[in-house]
């Protein structure tokens, strides 16, 4: 990865400044002894402006973590399930954070049934080394939450055409 | 992949609470006991082997812009033809097929809901396949980051 400073356009308002600094976090932080400096001349900020708009969006949660982003396949986790249920309305929100609190289950999020095609309204991911280690979590899943008589299906991804993090902030005009 | 154990430590102590600090690397170097150009040597050689994607900040995706999970049932003979026109679309950040009549899932994304409405529309006219759409609601668990069971990995 090329640290070469990007020109700025010197007529740029903070916003649009800090804007180019959110959009260059997302891709990862230079690895250099001061990163934080190296974004900065990239973005037209100080360093100490750079560390304060970073810990702001982390602090006001735009910024959910802060660290190494692990890919799970390359390290052995080869599988991985979307387990869908068609939960009560009324009981969603317990299910789903009793689910979340399992350490096997790495998303758990509710969603809108789409009737007919759809009847399921919570998700959650389960990862593990292989389809038999994803199978057995379920079990005690269903076994631990009173969820064996709950319409589910089990969605196990076979392969993963892109995965990479979002890029949700516009074209700036950098 | 074998990974040693100062590699795994580094892993497991800073998926996430990373310092942001003018020098970060050193501040890990030390909670570790390595230098700080340990610290970024190895760092560089975990993306180099694609154990990490990138190091540096998640961003939380209802709050940085509007995103939809998606799905459609493409023809298990056009799949990956499908898979490709999507991958094409600008504001794609998943997609993975998985074993279901609705075979291909993924995350569209754009700086604004407006936006992401008219790339949804627009995707899904040049597919001429309908989408299910499954907006939030509500998430429970949005960390992505879990604990790595090293000794479960093959």
């Amino acid at each position: 990865m090329s640290h070469m400073p990007l020109a700025v356009n010197p007529s740029l308002n903070h916003a649009q400044k800090l804007l180019i600094l959110r959009r260059r976090l997302e891709t990862g932080l230079p690895l250099c002894p001061r990163p934080y400096r190296a974004l900065a001349v990239e973005c037209g900020l100080t360093e100490q402006q750079v560390l304060e708009a970073t810990s702001e969006w982390q602090a006001n949660g735009l910024i959910k973590r802060m660290g190494l982003v692990v890919r799970h396949r390359t390290l052995g986790y080869r599988a991985n399930a979307m387990v869908v249920w068609d939960i009560p309305d009324e009981k969603v929100a317990a299910v789903g954070h009793a689910l979340a609190e399992e350490p096997f289950v790495t998303l758990c999020y509710q969603r809108p049934r789409q009737r007919p095609d759809w009847p399921y309204n919570l998700f959650c991911m389960i990862h593990g080394t292989d389809r038999e280690q994803v199978r057995e979590q379920l079990r005690q899943l269903r076994e631990r939450h009173g969820l064996e008589n709950t319409d589910h299906d089990v969605l196990f991804s076979r392969k993963a055409y892109r995965q990479c993090g979002g890029r949700y902030v516009g074209d700036a005009n950098a | 992949m074998q990974l040693d154990a100062t590699d795994r430590r580094l892993i497991d102590r800073y998926q996430k609470g990373m310092p942001i600090t003018s020098r970060p690397f050193l501040a890990m170097g030390e909670e570790l006991g390595i230098p700080e150009e340990a610290v970024i040597g190895r760092l560089e050689a975990l993306q180099a082997q694609q154990a990490i994607s990138r190091v540096g900040p998640v961003f939380e995706h209802s709050r940085a812009g509007a995103s939809l999970l998606a799905a459609v049932a493409a023809p298990k003979e056009d799949i990956d033809q499908v898979a490709d026109r999507i991958n094409h679309f600008p504001g794609i950040n998943h997609n993975y097929a998985r074993e279901h009549e609705f075979n291909l899932w993924f995350v569209m994304t754009a700086p604004d809901e407006k936006t992401l409405e008219t790339r949804l529309d627009e995707l899904e006219k040049t597919l001429a396949l309908p989408f299910l759409r499954l907006p939030m609601v509500e998430a429970y668990h949005i960390d992505l980051a879990f604990n790595i069971d090293w000794e479960a990995l093959p």
